[in-house]
Protein backbone atom coordinates (compact mmCIF):
# COMPACT_ATOMS: atom_id res chain seq x y z
CA UNK A 1 0.00 0.00 0.00
CA UNK A 2 2.51 2.29 1.38
CA UNK A 3 5.00 1.46 -1.50
CA UNK A 4 2.08 2.29 -4.28
CA UNK A 5 1.69 5.50 -2.51
CA UNK A 6 5.27 6.14 -3.18
CA UNK A 7 5.36 5.08 -6.55
CA UNK A 8 2.42 7.19 -7.97
CA UNK A 9 4.06 10.04 -6.18
CA UNK A 10 7.33 9.61 -7.26
CA UNK A 11 5.42 9.35 -10.91
CA UNK A 12 4.49 13.05 -10.12
CA UNK A 13 7.06 14.27 -8.89
CA UNK A 14 8.91 13.23 -12.15
CA UNK A 15 6.62 14.67 -14.82
CA UNK A 16 5.68 17.70 -12.50
CA UNK A 17 9.73 18.10 -12.45
CA UNK A 18 9.45 17.40 -16.67
CA UNK A 19 6.79 19.72 -17.10
CA UNK A 20 7.67 22.67 -15.90
CA UNK A 21 11.68 22.32 -17.24
CA UNK A 22 9.35 22.19 -20.61
CA UNK A 23 7.22 25.58 -19.37
CA UNK A 24 10.06 27.77 -19.05
CA UNK A 25 12.15 25.99 -21.57
CA UNK A 26 9.26 26.30 -24.26
CA UNK A 27 7.96 29.87 -23.36
CA UNK A 28 5.45 31.51 -25.21
CA UNK A 29 5.89 35.39 -25.20
CA UNK A 30 2.66 37.18 -26.05
CA UNK A 31 0.66 35.83 -29.14
CA UNK A 32 3.22 34.64 -31.88
CA UNK A 33 0.93 34.52 -34.31
CA UNK A 34 -0.21 37.79 -34.16
CA UNK A 35 3.30 38.89 -34.78
CA UNK A 36 3.14 36.55 -38.38
CA UNK A 37 -0.19 38.30 -39.39
CA UNK A 38 1.38 41.72 -38.06
CA UNK A 39 4.15 41.15 -40.39
CA UNK A 40 1.96 40.82 -43.64
CA UNK A 41 0.28 43.94 -42.75
CA UNK A 42 1.57 47.03 -44.63
CA UNK A 43 2.43 48.92 -41.37
CA UNK A 44 0.81 52.05 -42.80
CA UNK A 45 -1.05 52.26 -39.58
CA UNK A 46 -3.89 54.36 -41.44
CA UNK A 47 -6.53 53.10 -39.73
CA UNK A 48 -8.82 52.24 -42.52
CA UNK A 49 -9.76 49.17 -41.26
CA UNK A 50 -11.49 50.39 -38.80
CA UNK A 51 -9.04 49.73 -36.07
CA UNK A 52 -5.86 51.70 -34.43
CA UNK A 53 -3.30 50.57 -36.37
CA UNK A 54 -1.69 47.36 -38.11
CA UNK A 55 -1.03 45.23 -34.81
CA UNK A 56 -4.72 45.89 -33.39
CA UNK A 57 -5.99 44.53 -36.68
CA UNK A 58 -3.41 41.52 -36.02
CA UNK A 59 -4.68 41.20 -32.89
CA UNK A 60 -8.73 41.13 -34.16
CA UNK A 61 -8.06 39.08 -37.05
CA UNK A 62 -6.31 36.17 -34.67
CA UNK A 63 -8.94 36.49 -32.13
CA UNK A 64 -11.39 36.35 -35.06
CA UNK A 65 -13.12 39.79 -34.36
CA UNK A 66 -12.46 41.04 -38.03
CA UNK A 67 -12.41 39.67 -41.34
CA UNK A 68 -8.70 39.68 -43.37
CA UNK A 69 -10.24 41.78 -46.24
CA UNK A 70 -10.21 44.87 -44.39
CA UNK A 71 -7.16 46.52 -45.45
CA UNK A 72 -7.21 49.13 -48.47
CA UNK A 73 -3.32 49.80 -48.73
CA UNK A 74 -2.20 46.20 -48.71
CA UNK A 75 -4.80 45.01 -51.56
CA UNK A 76 -5.19 42.37 -52.90
CA UNK A 77 -1.40 40.67 -52.53
CA UNK A 78 -2.04 41.14 -48.11
CA UNK A 79 -5.86 39.19 -48.50
CA UNK A 80 -3.96 36.42 -50.49
CA UNK A 81 -0.79 36.38 -47.92
CA UNK A 82 -2.94 36.40 -44.94
CA UNK A 83 -5.74 33.81 -46.46
CA UNK A 84 -2.19 31.65 -46.90
CA UNK A 85 -1.53 32.10 -43.64
CA UNK A 86 -4.85 31.44 -41.95
CA UNK A 87 -5.89 29.05 -44.18
CA UNK A 88 -9.17 31.12 -45.23
CA UNK A 89 -10.57 31.60 -48.11
CA UNK A 90 -9.35 34.26 -50.65
CA UNK A 91 -12.36 37.27 -50.40
CA UNK A 92 -12.64 40.29 -52.13
CA UNK A 93 -11.32 43.53 -50.32
CA UNK A 94 -14.49 45.21 -48.18
CA UNK A 95 -15.78 47.97 -50.01
CA UNK A 96 -16.48 49.78 -46.57
CA UNK A 97 -12.91 50.50 -45.85
CA UNK A 98 -11.95 52.14 -49.11
CA UNK A 99 -10.74 51.12 -52.21
CA UNK A 100 -7.44 49.75 -53.33
CA UNK A 101 -5.61 53.43 -54.99
CA UNK A 102 -2.20 53.93 -56.65
CA UNK A 103 0.54 54.59 -53.71
CA UNK A 104 1.07 58.15 -52.47
CA UNK A 105 3.03 60.31 -50.38
CA UNK A 106 2.02 63.88 -48.93
CA UNK A 107 4.46 66.93 -49.56
CA UNK A 108 3.89 69.90 -47.11
CA UNK A 109 4.19 73.05 -49.27
CA UNK A 110 6.91 74.64 -46.78
CA UNK A 111 5.44 78.04 -48.24
CA UNK A 112 2.14 77.85 -46.30
CA UNK A 113 2.95 75.83 -43.36
CA UNK A 114 2.69 77.54 -40.27
CA UNK A 115 4.41 75.46 -37.85
CA UNK A 116 1.65 74.19 -35.83
CA UNK A 117 2.82 70.73 -35.58
CA UNK A 118 -0.78 69.32 -35.16
CA UNK A 119 0.40 67.17 -38.26
CA UNK A 120 3.12 65.53 -36.34
CA UNK A 121 0.95 64.71 -33.77
CA UNK A 122 -1.28 63.33 -36.24
CA UNK A 123 1.28 60.89 -38.29
CA UNK A 124 1.32 57.40 -36.86
CA UNK A 125 4.84 56.52 -37.80
CA UNK A 126 6.94 60.23 -37.00
CA UNK A 127 7.60 60.68 -40.59
CA UNK A 128 7.25 64.51 -39.97
CA UNK A 129 9.57 66.73 -38.60
CA UNK A 130 9.38 70.20 -37.41
CA UNK A 131 9.00 72.11 -34.07
CA UNK A 132 6.71 74.52 -33.19
CA UNK A 133 6.63 77.74 -35.09
CA UNK A 134 9.14 76.15 -37.24
CA UNK A 135 8.13 74.60 -40.70
CA UNK A 136 7.57 70.94 -41.27
CA UNK A 137 8.30 68.81 -43.62
CA UNK A 138 7.65 65.25 -44.73
CA UNK A 139 10.44 61.87 -44.90
CA UNK A 140 9.10 60.80 -48.03
CA UNK A 141 10.86 57.68 -47.97
CA UNK A 142 9.05 56.78 -44.57
CA UNK A 143 5.84 58.34 -45.62
CA UNK A 144 3.02 55.50 -46.09
CA UNK A 145 0.78 57.69 -47.79
CA UNK A 146 -2.14 56.72 -44.85
CA UNK A 147 -3.37 60.58 -44.78
CA UNK A 148 -3.95 60.94 -41.39
CA UNK A 149 -2.00 64.02 -41.26
CA UNK A 150 -4.31 65.82 -44.31
CA UNK A 151 -7.66 66.88 -41.75
CA UNK A 152 -6.10 68.84 -38.92
CA UNK A 153 -3.92 70.88 -40.93
CA UNK A 154 -5.56 74.20 -40.41
CA UNK A 155 -3.95 76.02 -43.57
CA UNK A 156 -4.42 72.50 -46.14
CA UNK A 157 -0.74 73.13 -46.78
CA UNK A 158 -0.67 68.85 -47.16
CA UNK A 159 -0.11 67.72 -50.78
CA UNK A 160 -1.19 64.09 -52.06
CA UNK A 161 0.99 63.18 -54.62
CA UNK A 162 1.82 59.98 -56.36
CA UNK A 163 5.07 58.20 -55.41
CA UNK A 164 7.46 58.87 -58.26
CA UNK A 165 8.38 56.07 -60.69
CA UNK A 166 12.04 55.91 -60.26
CA UNK A 167 13.58 52.05 -60.43
CA UNK A 168 13.36 51.17 -57.31
CA UNK A 169 9.48 52.34 -56.89
CA UNK A 170 8.78 51.16 -60.79
CA UNK A 171 6.61 48.03 -61.12
CA UNK A 172 3.86 46.63 -64.34
CA UNK A 173 1.03 48.05 -64.66
CA UNK A 174 -1.47 45.95 -62.98
CA UNK A 175 -4.15 44.27 -64.54
CA UNK A 176 -6.95 45.97 -64.13
CA UNK A 177 -5.84 49.70 -65.32
CA UNK A 178 -5.10 47.60 -69.16
CA UNK A 179 -8.46 48.92 -69.38
CA UNK A 180 -10.86 46.06 -67.83
CA UNK A 181 -12.64 45.82 -64.66
CA UNK A 182 -10.94 43.43 -62.15
CA UNK A 183 -14.14 40.65 -62.01
CA UNK A 184 -13.64 40.75 -65.99
CA UNK A 185 -10.49 39.92 -65.80
CA UNK A 186 -10.46 37.06 -63.86
CA UNK A 187 -13.30 35.65 -65.53
CA UNK A 188 -11.49 35.88 -68.82
CA UNK A 189 -8.39 34.32 -67.05
CA UNK A 190 -10.72 30.70 -66.44
CA UNK A 191 -12.34 30.98 -70.10
CA UNK A 192 -11.08 32.04 -73.52
CA UNK A 193 -9.91 35.34 -73.47
CA UNK A 194 -11.92 37.75 -75.50
CA UNK A 195 -9.79 40.64 -76.49
CA UNK A 196 -12.65 42.50 -77.71
CA UNK A 197 -13.19 43.08 -73.81
CA UNK A 198 -10.11 45.32 -73.98
CA UNK A 199 -10.73 48.54 -75.05
CA UNK A 200 -7.81 49.64 -77.08
CA UNK A 201 -8.02 53.29 -77.20
CA UNK A 202 -7.91 53.74 -73.43
CA UNK A 203 -4.89 50.85 -73.47
CA UNK A 204 -3.01 53.48 -76.10
CA UNK A 205 -4.18 56.05 -73.89
CA UNK A 206 -2.86 54.87 -70.70
CA UNK A 207 0.60 54.29 -72.22
CA UNK A 208 0.96 57.45 -73.91
CA UNK A 209 0.22 58.92 -70.47
CA UNK A 210 3.04 57.19 -68.55
CA UNK A 211 4.98 58.07 -71.78
CA UNK B 1 15.12 -6.81 -37.48
CA UNK B 2 12.30 -8.91 -39.41
CA UNK B 3 10.31 -9.15 -36.49
CA UNK B 4 10.20 -5.55 -36.38
CA UNK B 5 9.15 -5.58 -39.73
CA UNK B 6 6.31 -7.61 -39.05
CA UNK B 7 5.33 -5.72 -36.01
CA UNK B 8 4.98 -2.60 -38.38
CA UNK B 9 2.97 -3.94 -41.06
CA UNK B 10 0.78 -5.37 -38.07
CA UNK B 11 0.01 -2.56 -36.58
CA UNK B 12 -0.20 -0.32 -40.19
CA UNK B 13 -2.38 -2.30 -42.33
CA UNK B 14 -3.32 -5.87 -40.71
CA UNK B 15 -4.43 -4.70 -37.29
CA UNK B 16 -4.79 -1.05 -38.05
CA UNK B 17 -5.97 0.97 -34.74
CA UNK B 18 -9.15 2.72 -36.06
CA UNK B 19 -10.65 0.70 -39.14
CA UNK B 20 -9.96 -2.49 -37.42
CA UNK B 21 -9.52 -2.43 -33.40
CA UNK B 22 -12.15 0.97 -33.65
CA UNK B 23 -9.62 2.67 -31.70
CA UNK B 24 -8.95 6.37 -31.76
CA UNK B 25 -12.14 6.76 -33.27
CA UNK B 26 -13.18 10.63 -32.37
CA UNK B 27 -10.00 12.27 -33.92
CA UNK B 28 -10.58 9.95 -36.46
CA UNK B 29 -14.03 11.86 -37.45
CA UNK B 30 -13.46 15.05 -35.40
CA UNK B 31 -10.01 16.40 -37.34
CA UNK B 32 -10.85 14.73 -40.85
CA UNK B 33 -12.50 17.39 -42.66
CA UNK B 34 -9.18 19.16 -43.40
CA UNK B 35 -6.12 17.68 -45.19
CA UNK B 36 -3.78 20.21 -43.57
CA UNK B 37 -5.22 19.60 -40.24
CA UNK B 38 -5.76 15.91 -40.40
CA UNK B 39 -1.79 15.86 -41.18
CA UNK B 40 -1.06 17.86 -38.39
CA UNK B 41 -3.53 16.00 -36.30
CA UNK B 42 -1.35 12.86 -37.22
CA UNK B 43 1.75 14.30 -36.56
CA UNK B 44 0.94 15.21 -33.12
CA UNK B 45 -0.48 11.84 -32.53
CA UNK B 46 2.63 10.09 -34.16
CA UNK B 47 4.85 11.84 -31.45
CA UNK B 48 2.52 11.80 -28.56
CA UNK B 49 1.86 7.62 -29.46
CA UNK B 50 5.67 7.04 -29.73
CA UNK B 51 6.61 8.92 -26.65
CA UNK B 52 4.08 7.28 -24.66
CA UNK B 53 4.32 3.61 -25.33
CA UNK B 54 8.19 3.88 -24.85
CA UNK B 55 7.59 5.97 -21.47
CA UNK B 56 4.69 3.68 -20.45
CA UNK B 57 6.82 0.64 -20.80
CA UNK B 58 9.98 1.91 -18.96
CA UNK B 59 7.60 3.20 -15.61
CA UNK B 60 5.54 -0.43 -15.79
CA UNK B 61 9.23 -2.50 -16.15
CA UNK B 62 11.34 -0.52 -14.11
CA UNK B 63 8.53 1.19 -11.59
CA UNK B 64 5.36 -1.49 -11.54
CA UNK B 65 6.78 -4.74 -11.61
CA UNK B 66 9.15 -4.62 -8.95
CA UNK B 67 7.04 -3.40 -7.00
CA UNK B 68 3.95 -5.59 -7.75
CA UNK B 69 2.01 -2.65 -8.76
CA UNK B 70 0.50 -4.12 -11.87
CA UNK B 71 -3.04 -2.90 -10.79
CA UNK B 72 -2.43 0.22 -10.98
CA UNK B 73 -1.11 0.19 -14.37
CA UNK B 74 -4.26 2.20 -16.35
CA UNK B 75 -3.90 5.06 -13.92
CA UNK B 76 -0.08 5.48 -14.26
CA UNK B 77 -0.52 5.10 -18.00
CA UNK B 78 -3.12 7.71 -18.14
CA UNK B 79 -0.46 9.95 -15.74
CA UNK B 80 2.09 9.10 -18.61
CA UNK B 81 -0.13 10.34 -21.73
CA UNK B 82 -1.09 13.55 -19.94
CA UNK B 83 2.42 14.19 -19.18
CA UNK B 84 3.59 13.63 -22.69
CA UNK B 85 1.06 15.66 -24.59
CA UNK B 86 1.22 18.69 -21.74
CA UNK B 87 4.47 18.34 -22.93
CA UNK B 88 3.79 17.93 -26.61
CA UNK B 89 1.21 20.83 -26.43
CA UNK B 90 4.24 22.93 -24.92
CA UNK B 91 6.49 22.09 -27.85
CA UNK B 92 3.63 22.43 -30.43
CA UNK B 93 2.27 26.17 -29.13
CA UNK B 94 5.84 27.55 -29.13
CA UNK B 95 6.82 25.94 -32.53
CA UNK B 96 3.92 26.49 -34.94
CA UNK B 97 1.01 28.52 -33.46
CA UNK B 98 -0.63 27.91 -36.33
CA UNK B 99 -0.79 24.55 -36.21
CA UNK B 100 -1.66 24.81 -32.26
CA UNK B 101 -4.46 27.29 -33.36
CA UNK B 102 -6.38 24.72 -35.87
CA UNK B 103 -5.44 21.25 -33.94
CA UNK B 104 -7.17 23.47 -30.84
CA UNK B 105 -9.08 21.28 -28.37
CA UNK B 106 -7.97 18.38 -30.23
CA UNK B 107 -4.75 18.63 -29.10
CA UNK B 108 -5.32 17.97 -25.31
CA UNK B 109 -7.94 15.41 -26.49
CA UNK B 110 -5.28 13.32 -27.34
CA UNK B 111 -5.08 12.37 -23.50
CA UNK B 112 -8.64 10.87 -24.55
CA UNK B 113 -7.67 9.10 -27.80
CA UNK B 114 -8.54 5.49 -26.46
CA UNK B 115 -5.42 4.63 -29.43
CA UNK B 116 -2.86 6.23 -27.02
CA UNK B 117 -4.01 3.64 -23.91
CA UNK B 118 -4.68 1.08 -25.84
CA UNK B 119 -1.51 0.79 -27.46
CA UNK B 120 0.43 1.40 -24.02
CA UNK B 121 -2.05 -1.36 -22.37
CA UNK B 122 -1.57 -3.79 -25.51
CA UNK B 123 2.10 -4.00 -25.27
CA UNK B 124 2.14 -4.76 -21.33
CA UNK B 125 -0.56 -7.55 -22.63
CA UNK B 126 1.46 -9.09 -25.45
CA UNK B 127 5.16 -8.85 -23.33
CA UNK B 128 6.97 -7.01 -25.52
CA UNK B 129 10.53 -5.53 -24.64
CA UNK B 130 11.67 -2.03 -24.63
CA UNK B 131 12.19 -1.95 -28.87
CA UNK B 132 9.65 -4.13 -29.99
CA UNK B 133 7.14 -1.60 -27.46
CA UNK B 134 8.39 1.01 -29.82
CA UNK B 135 8.12 -0.38 -33.00
CA UNK B 136 4.56 -0.77 -31.81
CA UNK B 137 3.63 2.47 -30.57
CA UNK B 138 5.31 3.78 -33.74
CA UNK B 139 3.78 1.94 -36.54
CA UNK B 140 -0.10 2.34 -34.23
CA UNK B 141 0.67 5.91 -34.96
CA UNK B 142 1.83 5.67 -38.56
CA UNK B 143 -1.59 3.13 -38.99
CA UNK B 144 -3.90 6.12 -37.47
CA UNK B 145 -1.99 8.71 -39.79
CA UNK B 146 -2.26 6.83 -42.86
CA UNK B 147 -6.17 6.21 -42.06
CA UNK B 148 -6.78 9.66 -41.16
CA UNK B 149 -4.62 11.65 -43.81
CA UNK B 150 -6.49 9.09 -46.57
CA UNK B 151 -9.92 9.56 -44.44
CA UNK B 152 -9.31 13.52 -44.93
CA UNK B 153 -8.57 13.36 -48.35
CA UNK B 154 -11.92 11.48 -49.29
CA UNK B 155 -14.22 13.72 -47.11
CA UNK B 156 -12.22 16.82 -48.78
CA UNK B 157 -13.37 15.28 -51.94
CA UNK B 158 -16.93 14.59 -51.05
CA UNK B 159 -17.78 18.16 -49.82
CA UNK B 160 -17.82 19.26 -53.54
CA UNK B 161 -19.44 15.87 -55.06
CA UNK B 162 -23.27 15.34 -55.09
CA UNK B 163 -24.53 13.62 -52.71
CA UNK B 164 -28.39 13.31 -51.84
CA UNK B 165 -29.85 15.12 -49.33
CA UNK B 166 -30.22 12.55 -46.42
CA UNK B 167 -26.32 11.33 -46.40
CA UNK B 168 -24.79 14.60 -46.43
CA UNK B 169 -22.87 15.51 -44.02
CA UNK B 170 -21.17 13.12 -41.04
CA UNK B 171 -23.78 10.10 -42.46
CA UNK B 172 -21.55 9.75 -45.73
CA UNK B 173 -18.34 10.15 -43.64
CA UNK B 174 -19.24 7.09 -41.64
CA UNK B 175 -20.65 5.23 -44.58
CA UNK B 176 -17.55 6.50 -46.22
CA UNK B 177 -15.39 4.99 -42.74
CA UNK B 178 -16.97 2.00 -43.18
CA UNK B 179 -16.06 1.53 -46.61
CA UNK B 180 -12.40 1.92 -45.69
CA UNK B 181 -12.68 -0.77 -43.25
CA UNK B 182 -14.41 -3.23 -45.20
CA UNK B 183 -11.25 -2.73 -47.23
CA UNK B 184 -8.69 -2.84 -45.06
CA UNK B 185 -10.21 -6.19 -43.49
CA UNK B 186 -8.79 -7.19 -47.16
CA UNK B 187 -4.94 -7.02 -44.97
CA UNK B 188 -6.33 -9.83 -42.86
CA UNK B 189 -3.67 -12.87 -42.66
CA UNK B 190 -0.93 -11.03 -44.46
CA UNK B 191 0.58 -11.08 -41.05
CA UNK B 192 -0.10 -13.32 -38.18
CA UNK B 193 0.00 -11.31 -34.60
Amino acid sequence: MLSAILVVGLLAVIFGVVLGFTAVKFKVEGDPLVEKIDKLLPQTQCGQCGFPGCKPYAEAIANGGAEINQCPPGGEQTIHDLADLLDREIIPLNPENGEVTEKTVVIIDEETCIGCTLCIQACPIDAIVGAAKQMHTVIESECTGCDLCIPPCPVDCIIITPVKKDLKTWQWDKPAELGFEKNEFEENVFKETDYKKIDLDKLHANKSDTQ
Amino acid sequence: MSEFALILVSTVLVNNFVLVKFLGLCPFMGVSKKLETATGMALATTFVLTLSSIASYLVNTYLLAPFELEYLRTITFILVIAAVVQVTEMIVHKTSPLLYQVLGIYLPLITTNCAVLGVALLNVQTEYNFMQSATYGFGASIGFSLVLILFSAIRERLTVSDIPMPFQGPAIALITAGLMSMAFMGFSGLVKG
